[in-house]
């Protein structure tokens, strides 16, 4: 039995969080003050993802603020920069509006802002 | 001179929030100045996630917090001027304002609602020898080069003081293809939230440096290294401890401070504490009729309770436009043993309700206790697991208990219980 500490960063009360490991077989989650922190611990011991929040070009040389709309793997996190970097899009857009379709597989780049 | 109702000074989420509940509340003539050229506030700049948990239940970024604001305000028709510095504002509510459109305008208001947001501290805390040469900003400056402008001020960083903006800073430079050598701390412990210790340094196996300061800064034009050094007990740097590191940018993220220059000279009293306006539990400052909320009261860590602390205070800007000013009956509310400030400072027993008071304590306790008790007794005491002064603490008073007031309210907290 392994027994592994973590912070949940799903709010800003950071619970310190002890999950319990028979293998990869999750036992035990405890310190978490909501089912969010569960969630988050069963999932980071397991493949920890992170949404990503970055910038994009718009062709007028402002900047876009864009998310990925799901959680990616946080080994992709250099892969997707260095995609997105290279995506610049034209106005005007609107907040929630797709960026590029399928960064990976069912996860796109939404825009936070809107831009006219 | 023209005339509004209520004005509020700022179009960040506290202006925002206190607009949209004035407005519900019954006044229609609302005129919000902005001096950027868009609404939103600190918030445009803010491209990452974790707003809005408590409110919405659902993590946003800073523009997305923003527009659910923006687009409130613009659905009831409320009057926004952008690109509008306020120069100034007297007692009797006077607001004087520019733009290059119509230059110099004078605003008469029945009610101002401060929300002018706050500063980061200069670069006068950087007491360091050589902090004269190009490539030291604030964490702040640098997050709007970064998000604002596309562009990235350096590529080897190293960052002083572990609030969130240099946290969430070191992490977004990282991103964009900057090395992050270090995050220097004097304090024994970080002064940023924990989730961002987690997900901006150990993410990226940035390391922090706990009781640990810059102590020379060298380069000629630009930065070209930092010397960076344990500290003791005292803060004072310890000889031999020294290590070089080489970067071309410093980043100092060292806290952050109302911008009260408009209120000091409306002679709105200040407090020594927060650095914001002394206030009643309904956000009037001790000048009748002039409001205040969100970060220009007093430094909050989450945009959810600035949201929340400017509904309150445009709720009050509106009752007073429509009732007139109510004869108060105050009691003072001080800040006792190992708190740093209480908000509010001053609370009218003659409003009714019940009063949150906020506060924030001046270390780290564990297993403690928060008492709030007047001239006479406990009216109330709150065991803690831990307390620590980056986190903002609440505790609420019934009507019942604020009517029982003798004399002063005094809130504290005793150690080891
Ligand atoms: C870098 C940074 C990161 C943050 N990260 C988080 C986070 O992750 N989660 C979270 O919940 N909160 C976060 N916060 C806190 C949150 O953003 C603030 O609490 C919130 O923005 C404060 O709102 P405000 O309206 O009081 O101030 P601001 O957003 O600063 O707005 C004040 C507005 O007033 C305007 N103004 C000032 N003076 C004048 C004048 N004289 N005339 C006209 N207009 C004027 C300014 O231009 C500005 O638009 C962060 C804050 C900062 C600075
Ligand atoms: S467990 Fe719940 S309350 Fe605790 S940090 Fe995670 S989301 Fe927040």
């Amino acid at each position: 039995m392994k027994k592994i500490s973590l912070t949940c960063v799903e709010c800003p009360l950071g619970c310190d969080i002890t999950v319990e490991l028979d293998g990869e077989r999750v036992v035990s989650v405890a310190g978490n003050t909501c089912p969010r922190g569960e969630k988050y611990a069963k999932a980071e011991v397991v493949c920890p993802k992170r949404v990503l929040t970055t910038t994009v070009r718009l062709e007028n040389g402002k900047m876009l603020p864009v998310k990925t709309n799901q959680p990616i793997e946080k080994s992709l996190t250099f892969n997707a920069m260095q995609r997105v970097s290279k995506v610049t899009v034209a106005s005007p857009i609107k907040i929630g509006d797709v960026i590029v379709k399928d960064l990976y597989e069912g996860i796109d780049l939404v825009a936070c802002a809107n831009s006219d | 001179m023209k005339n509004y109702d209520i004005v509020i000074i700022g179009g960040g989420p506290a202006g925002l929030a206190a607009a949209v509940s004035a407005y519900d509340n019954g006044v229609k003539s609302i005129l919000i100045l902005e001096r950027d050229e868009c609404l939103g506030g600190i918030l445009n700049q803010c491209i990452h996630n974790g707003f809005g948990l408590t409110r919405f239940k659902e993590s946003m970024t800073g523009p997305e917090y923003a527009y659910k604001f923006i687009e409130e305000v613009q659905k009831r028709g409320i009057e926004v001027s952008l690109n509008t510095t306020v120069l100034s504002l007297t007692k009797d509510k006077v607001v004087t304002a520019i733009n290059s459109q119509e230059g110099v305008t004078l605003i008469k208001a029945k009610a101002v609602i401060l929300a002018m947001g706050c500063r980061e501290r200069s670069r006068g805390a950087l007491n360091v020898a050589g902090a004269r040469v190009a490539g030291i900003y604030s964490a702040g400056t640098a997050q709007k080069y970064v998000n604002v402008k596309g562009y990235l001020p350096g590529k080897d960083v190293v960052i002083l003081g572990s609030g969130d903006i240099g946290l969430i800073m070191a992490r977004r430079m990282t991103l964009e293809g900057a090395k992050v050598h270090a995050v220097c701390e004097i304090m024994p412990h970080s002064s940023g939230l924990k989730r961002n210790i987690v997900q901006c340094l150990n993410d990226f196996d940035i390391p922090l440096y706990l009781s640990h300061t810059i102590t020379r800064i060298d380069g000629d034009k630009r930065v070209t290294g930092v010397e960076i050094s344990a500290v003791d007990s005292d803060k004072k740097p310890i000889k031999g401890s020294e290590k070089y590191i080489k970067c071309d940018t410093v980043l100092f993220s060292v806290g952050l401070i109302p911008e009260n220059e408009l209120s000091k000279e409306a002679g709105i009293r200040l407090s020594p504490k927060t650095k914001g306006a002394e206030v009643y539990q309904n956000r009037e400052t001790d000048v009748s009729g002039i409001f205040a909320c969100g970060n220009v009261l007093q430094v909050h860590d989450l945009v959810d309770f600035v949201s929340e602390e400017s509904e309150l205070a445009g709720k009050s800007a509106s009752e007073y436009v429509l009732n007139g000013e109510a004869e108060k009956n105050a009691i003072n509310c001080i800040a006792g043993a190992n708190l740093s400030y209480v908000l509010p400072q001053r609370i009218d027993k003659n409003a009714g309700g019940s009063v949150t008071l906020f506060f924030r304590t001046s270390g780290v306790f564990k297993n403690c206790k928060i008492t709030v008790q007047d001239g006479q007794k406990t009216l109330l005491e709150i065991k803690k697991r831990v307390a620590v002064p980056g986190e903002m603490e609440r505790v609420n008073l019934t009507e019942d208990k604020i009517k029982s007031i003798v004399g002063e309210l005094t809130v504290g907290l005793e150690e080891g219980v």
